[in-house]
C-alpha cells in the first residue's frame, strides 16, 4: 500500500474509536512532556551555571605567569620544568608572543595596584586595575549601570559597588539591605576624582657602564631609576556590581581603569621586585598576563605551548569539566526519570493496539479475503501506531514546554519575592523538541511491532467465521 | 466480450485429491476429504451440499484463504498450496473476486472507499481509482448513495457494493459464498442475474456455493454435490440447459 493511503486509512481507523485512541495519544504526550520539562530544565540550568562562569571572565581564560615568581615556588606541578632561576622572563616581547600563538585572541598583562583616589577631597586607598578593552562585549559588564570605558585611553574609571558605596559613605552594616546598584550609580557617574600614583622613570646608565664585563650583573647594576609623584583627574562613568573576592583576573578589584591608559602611566609595581627593577619603560615585566582563548575547547592547547615557553599557566578548565560532567549525569537522570512516564504510555499503545485488533478482526479477515497482504495488514496498524506517536509526541512537547513555563515563572515571582534577579532556568532548544517527538515516534512503532504482527498473523477464515 | 465457449476455454480451477483437515480438540475433522475436480474457464459452477458438507471450506481453498492440508489446487496454472503468503495474497488481489453471504463491507467505510480498497492495496493511483470504482458501481446498477454508510443500505445494495469490489481488480474467478443467502428472493434474483451477466459478458469463471438447489438449477451450468468433505456427484445441470429463458434475462 502506498504511505498516502496507508496514513489516510490509519487516521480514519484511529477515528473509528476516538475516545480509547486519544486517551492513548494523551498518555504519550504526558510521557513526552514530562520528557520534555524534565530535559529543559536541565538544559536550562545547565546554561544558567554556564553563564554564570562565562561571567566571570575565566571560562575562557588561562593565567601565565613567570617561573621566576617567588609566589610560585611552592607549586609542585611544575616539577621537572625549567630551573626557576633559567625560565624566561615574562615582559612585553614574551607577552607579544603568547599573543601571536594560535587560537588565542588576546594577552594582556595584568595591572594592579594599591594608591590614593580622592573624591570630593576625602582620600581613599583602594586596588586599581587596568581592564582591556575587549571587555566592552564581555558579560561580565553585561548590568553595569552608566557605560563601559569611551576609549582605550580615555581617562575614565568604574567603580566596584562596595567602593561607590564607601564614597558616598554608605557602606553596607550586617544585617542591612544592601543598597542597589542603580541608587549608588546616579550621584556619582560623570563626577571626577582624582589618582595620585607613582612613575617609574628610567635614568639611561652612565655611557662607560654599557660595555662592562658581566652583561647580566650590569644590567642589573646599569638600570637604574627614580620616581615621581603624579595626579590624574579621572571621570566616573560607571558603576558594576561584580563581587571582587568571587571574582578572577583583571576585575579583581574595586578601581578600574583602561588597561592602555594604566600601560602608558608607568606606574611603579609593587610586585616582583627583581624584574620590576630589570624592566625599562621600553619593556616592562608582569607579574600575570592574561590570555583569552577562542573557545574553551582550546584551552588546554594554548596552556601546553605556553608552558613550553618556560611559563606557568593556570586555568578553571578543570572546574568547568567537572561541572559540566556533573550536568550530563543530571540531564540523564531527568531523562530516565522523564523517559519513565513514556514508558507507561507506550504500555498503553500496546495495549490499544490489541484491543484494536480483538474489535477489528474481521475487518482484518475482509481486507485479507480482497487482496490484503500480511506486510499490508502490519504497515496498517505500524501506522496507527505511528501517528498516536506523533500527535502524542506533538502534543506531548507543547504540553512540556508550557510546564517548563510555568515552573520558570513561578521560580521568577520566588526570586522576585526574594528581591534576587529573575532567571531562565529553563530552556526548550529545537533539537530537544525535533528528538522528542521522533523519541515519541520510535517508542510508538516499538510498541506497534507486536500488535502489528499478531494482526498479520490472523487467519482470514477464522476472522470472517468471527461475529 | 462475447461468451467463451467451455469446450474450447482452458482449465481455470483444478484440485487433485485435495484435503483440508482440522484439529478439533481430540477429534480431526474432514472439512475437504480428497476432492479432485477440474473447471474450465468461464463456467457457472454450483457447489451444493449441507451445512458442513465441506462446500465453503472448498471455496476457501480455490479462494486461497486457506491451505491445503494435502493435495493440490491449481488456479489459472498456479499451484496455490506451493505459494507464499505474499503471492497467496496477490493471488487474492488479482485472480479472485469474493462475495459473501454477510456482504462483508467494512462498516466504518462509505460505499465507494469499500469498492476501492482493493485498488489501494494493488497500489493504484488515487486519481485512477474513483473512476474505476464509479464504473463498477454503475456495472451493478448502483449509482446513488455511495457516500453512505453500509449500514445505511438495504441488503441488495450491500451485495451490489460487495459485487462491484469483487470486479474492481478485473479479476478471471468470481468465488461467491451464499451469496443470496441474506436477501429476499426478489433482490436475490437482481443480484444472481448480476452474477450470471458477469460470467457471460466478462467471460469470469463463477464458483457458487450454495444450499438451495432450485437456485443452483436456475443459473449454473453444472452441480456439484458435495457430502461430509467429499464428492457425492458432479452433472452438468440439464434443467437450465433446457430451460429457454437461459441464455440471458429481460
Amino acid at each position: 500500500m502506498k504511505a498516502y493511503d496507508l496514513a489516510e486509512l490509519a487516521v480514519r481507523n484511529l477515528r473509528e474509536s476516538v475516545l480509547r485512541n486519544s486517551l492513548t495519544t494523551v498518555g504519550i504526550s504526558v510521557g513526552v512532556a514530562s520528557l520534555v520539562a524534565m530535559l529543559s530544565l536541565g538544559i536550562g540550568l545547565q546554561q544558567m551555571a554556564t553563564r554564570r562562569l562565562v561571567r566571570s571572565g575565566l571560562f575562557d581564560t588561562v593565567v601565565v605567569t613567570s617561573r621566576r615568581d617567588l609566589r610560585n615556588f611552592n607549586r609542585n606541578d611544575d616539577a621537572g620544568g625549567l630551573d626557576p632561576a633559567q625560565s624566561p622572563v615574562l615582559d612585553e616581547p614574551s607577552r607579544q608572543k603568547i599573543e601571536q600563538l594560535p587560537n588565542v585572541v588576546e594577552a594582556y598583562p595584568d595591572l594592579r595596584f594599591i594608591t590614593s583616589f580622592t573624591f570630593e577631597d576625602k582620600p581613599h586607598l583602594t586596588m586599581a586595575a587596568g581592564v582591556p578593552f575587549s571587555y566592552k562585549t564581555n558579560d561580565a559588564f553585561e548590568e553595569i549601570q552608566g557605560s563601559f570605558f569611551s576609549s582605550d585611553m580615555a581617562p575614565e574609571v568604574i567603580l566596584q559597588k562596595t567602593f561607590a558605596a564607601e564614597l558616598l559613605g554608605k557602606t553596607q552594616k550586617p544585617g542591612t539591605e544592601e543598597t542597589p546598584v542603580a541608587e549608588l550609580a546616579k550621584p556619582l557617574v560623570g563626577k571626577e576624582m582624582t589618582m595620585r600614583y607613582q612613575e617609574k622613570i628610567d635614568v639611561a646608565p652612565p655611557a662607560s657602564d654599557v660595555n662592562g664585563s658581566a652583561p647580566s650583573e650590569s644590567a642589573e647594576a646599569a638600570t637604574t631609576y627614580s620616581i615621581q609623584s603624579h595626579e590624574l583627574k579621572l571621570r566616573i562613568v560607571g558603576v558594576t556590581d561584580l563581587d571582587p573576592d568571587s571574582m578572577r583576573g583583571p576585575v579583581r578589584a574595586r578601581i578600574l581603569l583602561p588597561l592602555k591608559l594604566l600601560q602608558s602611566l608607568h606606574v611603579m609595581q609593587p610586585t616582583g621586585m627583581r624584574d620590576t627593577t630589570q624592566a625599562t619603560s621600553k619593556t616592562p615585566t608582569y607579574s600575570t598576563v592574561s590570555v583569552r582563548v577562542k573557545n574553551p575547547g582550546k584551552i588546554q592547547l594554548v596552556e601546553d605551548s605556553i608552558k613550553k615557553m618556560g611559563f606557568n599557566t593556570f586555568s578553571i578548565l578543570d572546574a568547568t569539566r567537572s561541572v559540566r560532567r556533573f550536568f550530563t549525569v543530571l540531564d540523564l537522570f531527568l531523562g530516565i526519570f522523564g523517559s519513565l512516564a513514556l514508558a507507561v504510555a507506550s504500555i498503553g499503545i500496546v495495549n490499544t493496539l490489541v484491543m484494536a485488533i480483538l474489535e477489528r478482526r474481521r475487518e482484518i479477515g475482509i481486507m485479507k479475503a480482497i487482496g490484503a497482504s500480511d506486510i499490508d495488514v502490519k504497515k496498517l496498524f505500524f501506522a496507527e501506531a505511528g501517528v498516536m506517536g506523533a500527535l502524542g509526541g506533538a502534543l506531548g512537547v507543547a504540553l512540556g514546554w508550557t510546564i517548563g513555563r510555568v515552573i520558570n515563572l513561578g521560580t521568577n515571582v520566588y526570586l522576585r519575592s526574594q528581591d534576587l534577579a529573575p532567571e531562565q532556568i529553563w530552556f526548550v532548544p529545537w533539537w530537544l523538541v525535533g528528538s522528542a517527538i521522533a523519541f515519541a515516534i520510535v517508542v510508538s512503532l516499538l510498541s506497534g511491532l507486536y500488535p502489528a504482527a499478531r494482526a498479520a498473523r490472523l487467519d482470514p477464515v477464522q476472522a470472517l467465521r468471527y461475529e | 466480450m462475447t461468451t467463451v465457449s467451455p469446450l474450447t476455454s482452458k482449465v481455470a480451477i483444478r484440485t487433485e485429491n485435495v484435503c483440508r483437515h482440522y484439529a478439533m480438540g481430540e477429534s480431526l475433522i474432514r472439512a475437504v476429504d480428497g476432492i479432485s475436480i477440474s473447471i474450465p474457464s468461464a463456467e457457472f459452477v454450483a457447489l451444493l451440499g449441507t451445512s458442513g458438507s465441506g462446500k465453503s471450506s472448498l471455496l476457501n481453498l480455490i479462494a486461497g484463504l486457506d491451505r491445503p492440508t494435502s493435495g493440490a489446487v491449481l488456479v489459472e496454472g498456479n499451484n496455490l498450496a506451493a505459494l507464499s503468503r505474499e503471492a497467496l495474497a496477490r493471488h487474492r488481489l488479482r485472480t479472485v473476486g469474493m462475495v459473501f453471504q454477510s456482504f462483508n463491507l467494512i462498516p466504518s467505510m462509505t460505499v465507494i472507499e469499500n469498492v476501492e480498497l482493493p485498488l489501494r492495496f494493488a497500489e493504484v493511483d488515487r486519481s485512477q481509482r474513483d473512476s474505476l470504482a464509479r464504473e463498477a458501481l454503475e456495472r451493478v446498477g448502483l449509482s446513488r448513495r455511495l457516500d453512505h454508510r453500509p449500514s445505511e443500505l438495504s441488503g441488495g445494495e450491500q451485495q451490489r457494493t460487495a459485487l462491484a469490489r469483487a470486479l474492481i481488480n478485473r479479476p478471471k474467478l468470481l468465488l461467491a459464498d451464499e451469496p443470496t443467502g441474506n436477501l429476499d428472493s426478489r433482490t436475490g434474483t437482481e443480484i444472481m442475474n448480476l452474477i450470471r451477466e458477469f460470467n457471460e459478458s466478462l467471460g469470469m469463471t463463477v464458483v457458487m456455493v450454495t444450499h438451495e438447489r432450485a437456485l443452483a438449477e436456475q443459473y449454473a451450468e453444472r452441480l456439484i454435490f458435495l457430502a461430509d468433505g467429499r464428492l457425492v456427484d458432479d452433472q452438468p445441470n440439464v434443467v437450465a440447459a433446457e430451460a429457454p429463458s437461459q441464455g440471458g434475462r429481460a
